[in-house]
């Protein structure tokens, strides 16, 4: 096999994997939108501000340490101890719980019956407000992960498969962050399918997406639902934020992360979790070939817009998206 | 009756808060905010602690005052220049927009105020011909001779020839990204190297595509021209395919210490540019900490003292004090106005025995500006990353750029401004 052959592959399987991570994100705003209609501006800052709770708390890091002092005059940044990955892991669990609960109470509480226009401004205003306060409370330097997350591409993978080209192919790179990625976006979409076909609190989830005012009728809790929705999407929002983070550092372009969860969306659909990983896994691959047989030629850094691209093309003939639900309104 | 004194006592309020006369206004852009957050704070740190050192120890510069106006931006253009006209009216000398793209819209409005504009190693390049940009100043050194030190050190470490050599440029997709790509086209051409160049888009969070190829064709050398969370992921990728970290070298943009914490022990060996040196023993920092930072006036926590964007910071605001100094030794006067900052922005001359007299020694090369020259002289040094010290050792002396290849450029560039905005070049 010619060596370009192999590297067109090699293309193919990163790209496969950073659609995994792209779907990562696209996953929380599919949640949210299934059961309650709402375009969550904010999950990539829930990404961010989950990340950085997260390093706060394994750190032993003073939340709001600096406006304290400010304030106080102290000199305190600091607890003295280390949190243990897994139990840091489980309290961000629970402050994204506490974020979901208050985000339900104080603001679309207030707003059910709106129109989604509205709701969406609620979330792009609940985005900046997140942001400030994962500022306030954890500041803005960028910090390390270290969950014990592998780097670094497979020196196995790249020895066994580097004598399959001649000389001009060294092997296939394949980053180890990547392939744990995409066991733990496995291990999540399993689990949200099987907690939402087999768990009563899921098949709830799922009579409120299709029908709230049938849902109500038989005596399910709006509230309830959503709280627990918003929960799950800071959970996917905590995984996707360690993977990011695990790249770059825990830093505010984290929330920047959104803008690649948006073609997934447009081409898998908002309504379905599968959607978003087969869109995500397009997307991933659709770009990364690109880039590799026209991108050289064009001046490189077609990523971001030909992901929109492809996005668009698939709107055109499908216009809800892959697997999306068709909405059908008469007049 | 009861408006009036509601007005009365607004009046009031409004002249006790309003600037008082006779002090140096310093605006500082600066991003503490956002995703370039982590660049922008420790340089914005280092700016205001050394304004408020001077304040503290000297009562100023000429018995005058500095009085800082911060004012956040979050790297935004858009921002970056709607803080410009809000603080302009407050008796601004001198701009540090610390941003190329807000640099780029400031230029016109700031000679059209007859404000200067100091863009330390960033911004438009061919602002360096001061007979063309009369107001702004880009010493001491800039993009293009940034590219051209670059070259000249890998030169140095190839014994006299890059013949034949690959050389990657890795540089974010923006106007910023794309400045040394001209020089770097014209050195690949002189001395006979292949120039590969790879775009990132902003914010560069995802780079695989460039890393595979840079993996694919195994150039010599990789070269990089990035900001923000891009710099954090380019080190990481270049770990990730184990392409030899002492064969990469970011600009001075990329190499601060932010810029390799996360990749941990990966990072060990990335070499970056730097225009100053960074030395925690210099006695300047034991005057921040002691009439700043003791006196609870920091402008942040205090953790970046020493680090390299804050002494890129602090050594900014040096060099604006000097030429504060100078501008009130050639008016006579201590109340300057931005148009005497300008002269003595013109006409600053920085000595090995000043620098050492201000507590940082050689903390910059020497140099001194002129009315053709707003450049400075140029030089580098070569700094690289020791992951188990957690510091940035310099591995070189200041180092020349090529002039002869920067200087064509610049006259190019600026000559082309020039009939585009039909000014006419000369000194002021």
């Amino acid at each position: 096999m010619s060596a370009d052959f192999l590297y067109g592959i090699e293309v193919i399987l990163n790209g496969l994997m950073a659609g995994v991570l792209y779907a990562l994100v696209a996953l929380g705003f599919v949640l949210i939108f299934k059961a309650s209609g709402i375009f969550n501006y904010a999950q990539g800052v829930m990404a961010l501000f989950a990340a950085l709770t997260l390093v706060g708390i394994m750190e032993g890091q003073v939340p709001f340490a600096h406006m304290i002092n400010a304030i106080f005059g102290t000199e305190i940044h600091h607890f003295g101890w280390h949190v243990p990955a897994l139990l840091a892991i489980f309290l961000t669990l629970c402050v994204m719980v506490a974020f979901a609960w208050a985000v339900q109470k104080f603001v679309f509480r207030h707003l059910v019956g709106q129109e989604p226009i509205i709701l969406f401004m609620a979330t792009i205003g609940l985005a900046y407000f997140l942001e400030g306060m994962g500022d306030l409370m954890w500041g803005s330097d960028i910090k390390t992960l270290k969950v014990g997350l592998p780097q670094g591409g497979s020196r196995w993978i790249e020895d066994m498969t580097s004598g399959l080209g001649g000389d001009d192919f060294y092997g296939f790179f394949i980053d180890k962050l990547d392939m744990v990625a995409t066991v733990v976006a496995a291990i999540l979409v399993m689990s949200l399918i099987a907690f939402a076909q087999y768990s009563k609190q899921g098949r709830a989830m799922r009579a409120v997406a299709d029908d709230h005012q049938a849902a109500l009728s038989v005596g399910i809790s709006l509230n309830f639902i959503w709280v627990l929705v918003w929960s799950l999407a800071g959970l996917v929002a905590l995984v996707a934020g360690v993977m990011w983070g695990a790249k770059s550092g825990v830093q505010f372009s984290l929330s920047l992360i959104a803008l690649k969860a948006l073609p997934v969306l447009m081409l898998g659909g908002f309504t379905s979790i599968p959607g978003a990983i087969v869109g995500g896994l397009i997307i991933g691959v659709g770009e990364k070939l690109f880039e590799y047989t026209i991108g050289g030629m064009i001046g490189g850094a077609t990523e971001n817009w030909f992901a929109y691209v492809l996005a668009l093309i698939f709107l055109v003939f499908r216009p809800q998206g892959l697997f999306g639900e068709k909405i059908i309104e008469r007049v | 009756m009861k408006l009036k004194t509601l007005a009365a006592m607004a009046l009031a309020g409004t002249l006790a808060a309003g600037p008082a006369l006779a002090e140096l206004v310093i605006p500082d852009l600066s991003y503490r905010t956002g995703p370039y957050a982590a660049g922008g704070t420790p340089f914005s740190d280092g700016y205001q602690d050394y304004f408020n050192m001077l304040n503290a120890r000297d009562g100023g510069v000429g018995d005058e005052m500095f009085r800082i106006v911060e004012c956040e931006t979050g790297y935004n253009t858009e921002k970056g220049v709607e803080c410009y006209e809000s603080t302009k009216g407050e008796g601004a000398l001198v701009y540090q927009p610390l941003s190329t793209g807000i640099t780029y819209q400031l230029i016109p409005k700031a000679t059209a105020d007859g404000i200067p504009i100091h863009t330390m190693g960033y911004g438009r390049t061919s602002a360096a011909n001061g007979e063309v940009f009369n107001w702004v100043f880009n010493y001491p050194a800039n993009y293009w001779d940034a590219a051209s030190v670059m070259v000249n050190y890998l030169l140095d470490e190839n014994g006299g020839s890059l013949e034949g050599k690959k050389i990657a440029l890795v540089y974010h997709n923006s106007a910023y990204g794309k400045e040394p790509i001209r020089t770097l086209e014209n050195l690949s051409a002189q001395h006979g190297f292949e120039l590969t160049q790879l775009a990132v888009d902003h914010p560069g969070q995802e780079q695989k595509s460039q890393w595979l190829q840079i993996r694919r064709e195994r150039p010599d050398y990789v070269l990089m021209w990035g900001w923000g969370v891009m710099n954090q992921v380019a080190v990481q990728e270049a770990a990730n395919i184990g392409f030899p970290m002492e064969n990469f070298i970011g600009n001075w943009w990329a190499g601060a210490e932010h810029d390799v914490t996360p990749a941990g022990d990966a990072a060990n060996g990335y070499k970056s540019l730097n225009m100053n040196r960074v030395d925690a023993s210099l006695p300047v920092f034991d005057d921040i900490r002691k009439y700043v930072h003791d006196a609870g006036n920091a402008a942040g926590d205090g953790s970046n003292v020493a680090t390299v964007l804050y002494t890129r910071g602090m050594y900014a605001a040096m060099l604006a004090a000097e030429a504060v100094a100078t501008a009130q030794e050639i008016h006579g006067v201590a109340a300057i106005t931005s148009a005497m900052m300008r002269d003595g922005m013109e006409a600053l001359d920085i000595t090995a025995a000043r620098m050492e007299e201000l507590g940082m020694a050689a903390i910059g090369p020497e140099f001194s500006v002129s009315c053709q020259d707003h450049g400075g002289s140029g030089l580098g040094i070569v700094q690289q990353w020791d992951a188990s010290a957690g510091a940035w050792i310099a591995l070189t002396d200041y180092i020349a750029p090529d002039d002869a290849v920067t200087l064509p450029l610049i006259m190019e560039d600026s000559s082309a401004f020039a009939a585009e905005n039909n000014i006419e070049a000369g000194c002021m």
